[in-house]
């Protein structure tokens, strides 16, 4: 009985020193603020997101035409699309091109 | 040591109540040092809940009769292995498995994802609600550290659980069903952090994958256990517990298939969130099945007071998710739609109504009975042909799917391009289907097409891989680029051996029953038994009666099987012994029972000859190799990804 009150008595502290760890550690942390994506880095994320898709598309419709599964029309009418998509999602990460949104999104 | 256990147990509480309340303000107020001090409290619960396990294993282990548990679960005969297997043979026991398996997935998904920030700071508390109430129910209800004068001997255990395999298919379901927490928490806390990205999806990805391949792996062992313990020639009953593990496994099978929606078209995001909602609500419900007694079966355990408490949680959990979800549709709409009902997502979509019509028509069959005891104080029954009707109109198409679906390209496809690229498979099919037919295979239809179905979707599978080596150069890089798709299409292959194996096993088995005097035999399909002679032999906890049954092919002996029944002194019951003879030639099983043997030495003796059954345990080793093919780190991809999330605190 007395060594498990011990050993619960060891376990309540330790547990209670992992819980108050990050304020014994900081005790004036200079930041305090739990990180939030912005609209812009939000909108940066999206993107590449989108062009993540469309070059994963990209690849599948290369590799679905190579093993017959989609005929060469369809091949000539989807690629060209998924190209400009792609392309359209590559220029909007460019860094100039996320200033260029961040000025817009911010103005004066 | 029970003081200790109890101690434990209230620091858990205490622990994930503070990351429930804690992490929820921290997240609401953007408090740093608050979040991370939340996410602590959940890796150290898992650390308390450890300590509470680790004592009650050892009562288990000395056979601490003055622990109620102990004594109600074990005895001073009952083999080591089956005492610490107790651990999850009684509903105190099970539950704090339960607990153990979540606060340990919530402390690794934490440390694995702490640098999301903003994600992992809401999901803290989701998964702390969770576990708050299993700490509660194990505190302050249905403890396992009760005690009391210590008994002469404990009440031992139900025969039919001192089996090897119950050491390892009920930690491997829980693993299942609690792994799926974890999606779902992640899911919350995106949808209460607003973050409607691919990011929670990205972090789930292998813990959905992982406890999708536990719960599966978990109910062939479940349904192997069943087969060679339990005696009655079968591994699957639609038992309403059986019923409770397959429900959530069918809408986390439609999780995967749909995710692959979302992140590679940015569709059904609606869709996902419930789908993994209702997969973990699927998995509350089956764990309420099991441990409230309101349902009659060999899994589940007896009549308690905690089925109250769970159903409440259970409507909790489902109100809180369908209002979250709600609120946050406007973020959740798609921005692109789906070109063509002919294409790979589409065929991924038919798959998704199947799986879940599946699920809900099952879930149907279980709680019906329960509703019409709760209104008409009568309880009707849903058998068999219920749910044999809704697995052959549910179950067939799905097979089809799955070898209509590689075959389709993504986005459309044309008619041309699906003539050729149809035409092998369906050829194999016809031609499969046409000779089985031939063979008087006729017999049953479902049988019939699920054999032809397999043939399609096994011809469309190899075709996949042989095209795909053909396009990229060689099978290794094929597979090593494209790991979920491949290892998607070895799981399928292991379904098509599955659906084979339960096809033969089911609708083509012969049953034979027959009363024989030593030396006398019966013939059943090809195989003759001779009833030799009768031996006992005593076990370390029981007194084990078994026949001596020779078995001929053709003339020739082909194996001596012992099939009988042991009686259990100390648990006053006894069990049937079957003996299975595995025919190398034909994958399958001639299997027998003793169903009655008398003083006389009579023997009753059924005899099934199931063909192909060994197809369905052969399916469970392509399915896990399958599974981690999917699982594997890309390191491709990873780098990917790890671009992609680079410059946002995520």
């Amino acid at each position: 009985m007395t060594l498990a009150l011990v050993l619960g008595a060891v376990l309540a502290v330790v547990a209670v020193v992992a819980v108050a760890r990050p304020f014994l550690r900081e005790p004036a942390a200079v930041s305090d603020t739990l990180d939030e994506p912005g609209e812009l880095e939000r909108r940066r994320l999206s993107l590449a997101e989108e062009r993540d898709r469309a070059l994963y598309a990209l690849k599948e419709l290369e590799f679905d035409h190579r093993t017959g599964k989609i005929s060469d029309e369809d091949y000539r009418s989807l690629v060209g699309p998924l190209r400009r998509r792609a392309a359209e999602a590559l220029r909007a990460l460019e860094p100039r091109a996320e200033a260029r949104h961040a000025r817009v999104a911010r103005p004066g | 040591m029970a003081p200790l256990g109890r101690a434990a147990l209230l620091l858990t509480f205490g622990l994930v109540a503070y990351a429930l309340v804690g992490g929820s303000l921290a997240a609401w107020k953007r408090k740093r040092r608050f979040a991370v001090s939340a996410q602590n409290a959940l890796v150290a619960s898992f650390a308390t809940t450890l300590v509470a396990a680790i004592v009650l294993w050892a009562a288990l282990g000395r056979r601490d009769l003055s622990f109620v548990y102990v004594a109600q679960h074990t005895s001073k005969s009952l083999p080591l292995g089956y005492a610490l297997s107790a651990f999850w043979g009684g509903q105190e026991g099970s539950l704090l498995l339960w607990l153990l398996v979540l606060t340990g997935y919530a402390a690794l998904a934490v440390l694995l994802n702490r640098r999301s920030r903003d994600l992992i700071a809401w999901t803290v508390p989701v998964l702390g609600g969770i576990a708050v109430f299993f700490a509660f129910m194990l505190a302050f209800v249905s403890s396992p550290f009760d005690t009391a004068a210590a008994p002469a001997d404990g009440a031992g255990m139900v025969p039919s659980l001192q089996n090897p395999y119950m050491l390892a298919h009920p930690p491997m379901l829980y693993l299942g069903y609690v792994g799926l927490t974890i999606p779902f928490a992640f899911a919350m806390g995106a949808l209460l952090a607003r973050r409607t990205d691919e990011r929670w999806i990205i972090a789930t990805r292998r813990w959905t994958l992982a406890a999708w391949t536990f719960l599966g792996v978990g109910q062939l062992l479940g349904a192997h256990w069943a087969y060679v313990e339990i005696g009655w020639g079968g591994y699957y009953a639609w038992d309403p517990v059986e019923n409770a593990a397959l429900m959530p496994w069918l809408a986390a099978t439609a999780f995967l298939h749909s995710v692959m929606i979302q992140e590679k078209r940015g569709m059904l995001k609606v869709w996902n969130v419930t789908l993994v909602t209702l997969a973990f609500c699927l998995s509350l419900f089956g764990t309420f099945l099991t441990r409230s007694g309101v349902v009659n079966s060999i899994h589940s355990f007896s009549q308690s007071p905690i089925g109250g408490w769970f159903l409440g949680f259970i409507a909790v959990v489902t109100v809180f998710s369908v209002v979250l979800i709600y609120i946050r549709l406007p973020l959740l709409r798609a921005r692109t739609k789906l070109e063509s009902l002919v294409s790979r997502e589409a065929t991924f979509l038919y798959n998704n109504l199947l799986l879940v019509a599946l699920a809900l028509t099952i879930l149907w069959g279980v709680v019906y009975p329960l509703l019409t005891q709760a209104v008409n104080g009568t309880t009707r029954s849903v058998s068999k042909p219920y749910y044999d009707f809704f697995l052959h109109s549910f179950g067939l198409p799905l097979l089809l799917l799955m070898g209509i679906g590689p075959l389709v390209a993504w986005r459309r496809a044309s008619l041309r391009a699906l003539g050729k690229t149809f035409a092998i498979p369906a050829v194999c099919a016809v031609v499969t289907g046409a000779a089985l037919l031939g063979a008087g295979f006729g017999s049953s239809l479902p049988g019939l097409l699920a054999y032809t179905f397999s043939a399609f979707v096994a011809a469309s599978i190899g075709l996949e891989f042989v095209r795909g080596r053909r396009a990229a150069g060689s099978l290794l890089r094929l597979v090593g680029r494209n790991r979920r798709r491949y290892g998607g299409y070895i799981v399928h292959a292991a379904i098509v051996l599955l659906a084979i194996g339960i096809a033969g096993s089911s609708a083509y088995q012969t049953v034979r029953e027959r009363s024989l005097r030593p030396g006398q035999s019966m013939t059943v399909a090809g195989y003759t038994l001779t009833y030799e002679s009768l031996g006992t032999r005593q076990l370390q906890n029981a007194q084990q009666t078994s026949a001596v049954v020779d078995v001929a092919r053709g003339g020739s002996h082909v194996s001596t099987l012992h099939p009988g029944k042991s009686w259990f002194p100390v648990e006053q019951s006894a069990s049937n012994d079957v003996s299975i003879y595995h025919d190398p030639r034909t994958l399958g099983d001639v299997y027998t029972i003793a169903d009655g043997i008398s003083k006389n030495g009579t023997l009753d003796l059924k005899v099934l000859v199931k063909p192909l059954v060994n197809l369905v345990w052969a399916a469970g080793f392509v399915f896990v190799f399958g599974s981690l093919v999917a699982m594997w780190p890309d390191a491709v991809e990873q780098r990917r990804l790890a671009d992609r999330y680079a410059a946002v605190p995520v």
